[in-house]
């Protein structure tokens, strides 16, 4: 027997880049993340072929559950042409061999950046969302140590401290896009930049979403018919952005997240679900297109039920 | 009941268990003994003071109230926890929150400087677990206005505040969930002499309105000479003298209290 025979045949690189250990370290801190949703697991974090910051944590997870059987979606500010959507997607592809798509409901793994696609994902399908700051209370409490405690007592005062004083200060909260959510009753997670519109498509999905941060080596899930609920006082209701009455320059829907476009005679706007809006312009043109059920959300356009 | 009997019953004071019991309080920093077996009790509405020089251990027995650190022995009974010392660190938390306020002599101890004066007293409420916005405002309002704060001010951050002002957020933080006991830890030291009588004469009249219970640390005999009932001599960790505030200030027994005593007044 020559030593040849007894190990592997040598490759450039190993299947989805990352080698094997690697790989098993991010799945292991993956099951614990779903064991307890809305914890941070701290993580290695290896080298990938891209700066920290741009979606490496997201990377990262997609190439360790990625498997010859995924298609994959990838998508940033909702958009599937966007330089980091289109350079992470040519990566993964080139490195695994997957199929690709942009139609959100083909995709079996989809990662994203700011954005949840519009139409309802079901189960099975895996959304991965890329994080720039995993915790919280970064905003608030410098202190990591002091901030893990809070996380294990559940003590949130410090981020409904912060809504107290938008209120009181400015009159409404001005979180924008990672409003803290609370999930299944304990742990506050930041939710991504995704926008406040976007945080009811994680309340008790059918999906798992796996969220991870490459820089900061965290990484989080909420589990498939979680509680994922956005902290708010109980005598002044949540806001979602207002959007009403913006309609899409291409596809004239009346609903879902827009983009606005400067124009030079005023704005316009235009769906930020780049693999919608192809369907909903296929089905304008006649062309046979499955469009997926609208999940469910308080309103069917941002701010419209306020 | 015979004149002669009632006679022979304690004063009414003492008719009223305890509030607060503390026994047999131990704290070793490695070789340092900063506590040494420290006891003393303290009855509803009463205002105990505790006086001593700089590392007598004073602010020690503070902290220690306050569940900031856990003492190498002894145990701590404050109205239904029978000991404090044994409880979790969460139940700690708890007790803290809902039983015990605090001001201290620095105000960035006690208060986030940048955050509004309002959001720090509704911090203490949202720890508590009070999720209405309204009730926040009103509880900060009436909070502030019992520490005699100015109402026009309230949004502003402690930051822009003067030193008195800051004081008073930090009372009213501490007595905005009505706590069963309130520790100041010298609370008017640093503060001009007008301002100070402003201030003791605030927590006077807190203590006459709502009868609460204090212990006050201070090296400034006025300070204790104007609020406390009861007063505790504090050196090198251990009680050297304690009885009623005139008592000891007008004729203190110990060589050591009549040092301080000369030396202040």
């Amino acid at each position: 027997m020559k030593l040849a025979d007894l190990t592997h045949a040598r490759t450039d690189y190993n299947y989805a880049f990352l080698d094997e250990h690697a790989k098993r370290e991010v799945r292991r801190a993956l099951l614990k993340a779903v064991a307890v949703p809305g914890y941070q697991v701290p993580y290695a974090s290896r080298e990938v072929p891209m700066a920290r910051g741009w979606g490496t944590g997201g990377l990262q997870v997609t190439l360790s559950i990625i498997g010859e059987s995924s298609r994959l979606k990838v998508i940033d500010q909702g958009a599937d042409d966007s330089v980091n959507a289109a350079n992470l997607r040519r990566f993964v592809a080139r490195m695994t061999g997957v199929q690709t798509t942009t139609d959100a409901l083909e995709a079996t793994v989809i990662q994203s950046r700011h954005r949840i696609p519009e139409e309802e994902l079901q189960t099975g399908q895996v959304l991965v969302l890329q994080v720039p700051l995993p915790d919280p209370f970064s905003y608030v409490e410098p202190s990591r140590s002091l901030a893990r405690e809070l996380h294990a007592d559940s003590d949130y005062a410090l981020l409904w401290l912060r809504l107290y004083e938008d209120l009181t200060l400015h009159g409404e909260v001005l979180t924008g896009a990672d409003h803290p959510v609370l999930v299944q009753g304990h742990y506050v997670m930041a939710p991504s930049p995704i926008p406040r519109y976007d945080l009811a498509a994680l309340h008790q999905a059918h999906h798992l979403t796996l969220l991870s941060a490459g820089r900061e080596k965290r990484l989080y899930a909420v589990p498939p018919y979680t509680d994922v609920l956005p902290l708010a006082f109980d005598d002044v209701p949540f806001q979602i952005e207002r959007q009403q009455g913006w309609v899409c320059q291409q596809s004239g829907a009346q609903h879902g997240f827009m983009n606005e476009v400067p124009q030079e005679d005023g704005r316009s706007y235009v769906l930020s679900d780049t693999g919608y809006l192809e369907k909903l312009l296929r089905q304008k043109r006649g062309e046979p297109a499955i469009i997926g059920a609208r999940r469910k959300s308080q309103q069917d356009q941002p701010g419209s039920a306020l | 009941m015979t004149l002669a009997s009632s006679l022979l019953l304690p004063p009414q004071l003492l008719q009223v268990g305890a509030l607060l019991e503390v026994s047999g309080l131990q704290m070793v920093y490695g070789r340092v003994s900063a506590v040494r077996g420290v006891s003393f009790e303290l009855y509803p509405g009463e205002v105990l003071g505790i006086v001593g020089e700089s590392g007598s251990g004073k602010s020690t027995v503070l902290r220690l109230l306050n569940l900031e650190e856990r003492p190498s022995a002894g145990t701590y009974r404050l109205a239904h926890h029978q000991d404090l010392f044994a409880l979790s660190r969460q139940e700690q938390r708890a007790a803290r929150v809902r039983d015990i306020g605090i001001v201290y002599q620095n105000p960035h101890l006690g208060l986030r400087l940048r955050y509004s004066s309002s959001g720090n007293i509704a911090e203490r409420m949202l720890t508590a677990g009070e999720r209405r916005f309204r009730v926040l405002r009103e509880v900060a309002r009436a909070s502030l206005s019992a520490s005699e704060f100015p109402l026009i001010r309230m949004d502003d951050p402690p930051q822009v505040l003067s030193g008195g002002m800051q004081q008073r957020v930090q009372l009213a933080k501490a007595i905005a969930l009505e706590p069963q006991l309130l520790l100041l830890d010298e609370p008017t030291t640093g503060l001009d002499v007008s301002v100070q009588a402003r201030v003791l004469d605030t927590l006077r009249h807190l203590q006459s309105e709502r009868a609460v219970s204090m212990i006050i640390v201070s090296h400034d005999l006025g300070v204790i000479r104007t609020l406390a009932d009861r007063v505790l001599v504090m050196r090198h960790g251990q009680v050297v003298e304690r009885g009623l505030t005139d008592q000891v200030l007008e004729d203190p027994q110990h060589p050591y209290t009549q040092q301080l005593v000369h030396a202040k007044l």
